[in-house]
């Protein structure tokens, strides 16, 4: 019903909740994006950010080494320095920033940084040609 | 932003008229400048320092928590530490300080964070979900099914069930729960505590733990030192003139005595639960336990105990996911059907908090509250025979939605099935899911301001409820007084306590 009116389909990508509750995001090509966006292109995009979120979540010696260091300061310093996981959302930022402008803008695409949404869920937006744009 | 929220929260009912009226002119010009995402956050938190603080709405019992430890440290560090000091060694003081500042900090750290809270869908998302679930079901064109309520995942090869949060319209991620007082979904949700004045959840508990572990610490250490301040003073005398010489200590001793059993049994509990990765919430529930066949287990847990602590206190600290401080972006859709009195969009402002009604009470409810509101009870308009009071005479074209979902600019039969009363709600899914469904229907009908980021927080400004409720002390309502902006909420717990949350 709302669909007709709006110029935008938008695909909704689940969280993959297979291993744990770290952010992964389900890796199933969604069949909206057929003829737009080819499936390896896309899954590339995907692991890609799968893999950052991944790296975010392990508790890899930085993390460590940052957890430490904060309580030793009683958690003082994580007032005045961004977490390991706060950079990687950045990156994820940026990287879907470039993604959008190289690939798929171009395609009428765009992928919404999934930060935006809470990390549940990774918009997919797809202006339909169909519709003329407002 | 600071100065604009405290002199809103300190307008009183006190205040005279005319001193409200300028101050909500004010308000609305500020409003349409800058408004950030805590001021119209959906669930029930209060917040600080422009959103930077979050709490539960209720902290009575956290400022207790903090008297208690300040003041016995105080009483502490100026009477006892003193004489040991000199008697034994100055390093007592010294490590009563560090155990302290760490408490202090531990403990503010837990009650002042997000515990991680899980947006709630935006209305586009929520519509999806419905748009999904009636194509699952072909068998009934042109109705709505409601969502199935759980949907199953294989976590390392264990069955989880996720829940559908009606409030949050979302299917729960696992561990996650929804927290009554909070009205918020909390991932990892470990349990609300009232002593600190949050829930606890995926972003705090290490801080929690570290709070009680080293409060049960420090506890154990003043009440050790302050009985060798006493053995030592009746050393030179007898142990009356000891307590009668230093009173303080005696009063530290009692408190210390009484809170050790409870903080040293819930660190020894927590400890249980950290090394073996389960939550509170959990282990309660019994979710892992063997009960229901052998092959139950805890798929979260990283196998030894020493992995589940360091997962637990050297982990990733995960980022708030609320962004409390960005800007709400007000979002006008374009309406093709302009739904009744929007041409006073700003000055009709709902009393959308009133979510539980018992009976025939004036309820002039908005009907435009779309977006993420649950509200159980239908938007409908009971009038009795009573005059309406000043404040709602704006209001005075009053929608009601039918359960078919078409809206009628009429007042509504006060009996039959259009208004089903808060209490009965409990065990009518169906009349809950119309609801649900016919807001959701009507998305593309109303003027919705929802930021565009979170989506779906639609606010209001109240500036009629103080004048206009003739019902304060009513059953169910809600003290909202000082609130300013009614973000409509979801659905008021208390209906729920039949669906398993």
């Amino acid at each position: 019903m709302d669909q007709q009116r709006s110029p935008h389909t938008k695909v909704f990508i689940q969280r993959d909740f297979s291993d744990g509750i770290p952010v992964k995001f389900q890796t199933r090509y969604p069949p909206e994006l057929e003829g737009r966006v080819d499936r390896a292109t896309y899954e590339r995009t995907i692991n890609t950010i799968n893999e950052m979120f991944a790296d975010a979540e392990s508790l890899g010696s930085r993390t460590y080494c940052e957890s430490c260091f904060a309580c030793l300061t009683g958690y003082i310093a994580l007032l005045c320095m961004d977490t390991y996981y706060e950079k990687t959302l950045k990156k994820v930022r940026i990287y879907l920033e470039e993604q959008n402008q190289t690939i798929y803008m171009s395609r009428g695409v765009m992928l919404i940084d999934p930060a935006e949404r809470g990390l549940r869920i990774l918009e997919i937006d797809i202006s339909s040609m169909d519709t003329p744009q407002r | 932003m600071k100065d604009y929220y405290t002199a809103v929260s300190t307008t009183g009912f006190s205040n005279t008229k005319t001193g409200e009226e300028q101050d909500s002119q004010e308000i609305q010009i500020k409003m349409t400048k800058t408004v950030r995402r805590w001021e119209v956050f959906p669930g029930k938190n209060k917040f600080y320092c422009g959103g930077r603080i979050m709490m539960a709405r209720q902290a009575g019992v956290f400022y207790l928590t903090c008297a208690l430890i300040i003041i016995t440290s105080g009483l502490f560090f100026a009477f006892d530490c003193v004489y040991l000091a000199i008697k034994v060694t100055p390093a007592i003081p010294a490590i009563g300080g560090a155990l302290f500042i760490f408490v202090m900090a531990t403990l503010l750290r837990t009650s002042f964070s997000d515990p991680g809270v899980i947006p709630r869908a935006s209305a586009e998302e929520a519509a999806e979900m419905e748009r999904q679930n009636e194509v699952a079901n072909p068998n009934s064109p042109g109705t709505y099914r409601p969502p199935p309520r759980t949907k199953e995942v294989v976590i390392k090869g264990q069955v989880i069930k996720l829940k559908y949060c009606f409030t949050c319209k979302i299917f729960r991620p696992p561990r996650a729960s929804h927290c009554s007082l909070c009205d918020n979904c909390v991932e990892r949700f470990d349990h609300h505590c009232p002593w600190v004045g949050n829930c606890v959840g995926r972003r705090n508990y290490r801080y929690f733990y570290l709070f009680i572990l080293s409060l049960s610490l420090l506890c154990i250490y003043i009440f050790a030192c302050v009985l060798t301040n006493l053995i030592l003073r009746a050393q030179e005398d007898n142990f009356l003139t000891a307590m009668k010489d230093s009173p303080a200590s005696v009063i530290e001793a009692l408190v210390c005595f009484f809170s050790i059993w409870s903080v040293v049994g819930l660190a020894g509990f927590h400890s249980y639960l950290t090394a073996s990765e389960l939550t509170t919430n959990e282990d309660i529930k019994g979710t892992f336990t063997a009960k229901r066949g052998q092959d139950n287990f805890n798929p979260f847990s990283k196998g030894t105990l020493f992995k589940n602590c360091m997962g637990v206190l050297c982990g990733p600290n995960p980022p708030s996911l609320l962004d409390r401080r960005g800007h709400v972006v007000p979002e006008t859709e374009t309406v093709s059907h302009v739904s009744v009195g929007h041409a006073e969009k700003d000055a009709n402002m709902v009393i959308s908090h009133h979510e539980y009604y018992g009976s025939t009470h004036i309820t002039t409810q908005k009907t435009n509250n779309i977006g993420t509101s649950t509200n159980p009870d239908r938007p409908v308009t009971v009038v009795t025979d009573e005059t309406p009071p000043e404040g709602i005479k704006k209001r005075d074209m009053i929608s009601y939605q039918t359960p078919d979902g078409t809206i009628n600019n009429k007042v509504p039969p006060i009996s039959g099935s259009g208004v089903s009363p808060g209490p009965n709600c409990i065990g009518k899914k169906n009349h809950i899911w119309d609801m649900t469904l016919n807001q959701l229907d009507y998305l593309g009908h109303r003027v919705n301001i929802y930021p565009v980021n979170h989506g779906g927080v639609n606010y209001y400004r109240d500036q009629n409820s103080r004048q206009s409720n003739p019902y304060p002390l009513s059953p169910g309502y809600r003290e909202d007084l000082n609130q300013k902006f009614v973000a409509s909420r979801g659905v008021s717990t208390g209906d729920f306590q039949g669906v398993n949350y």
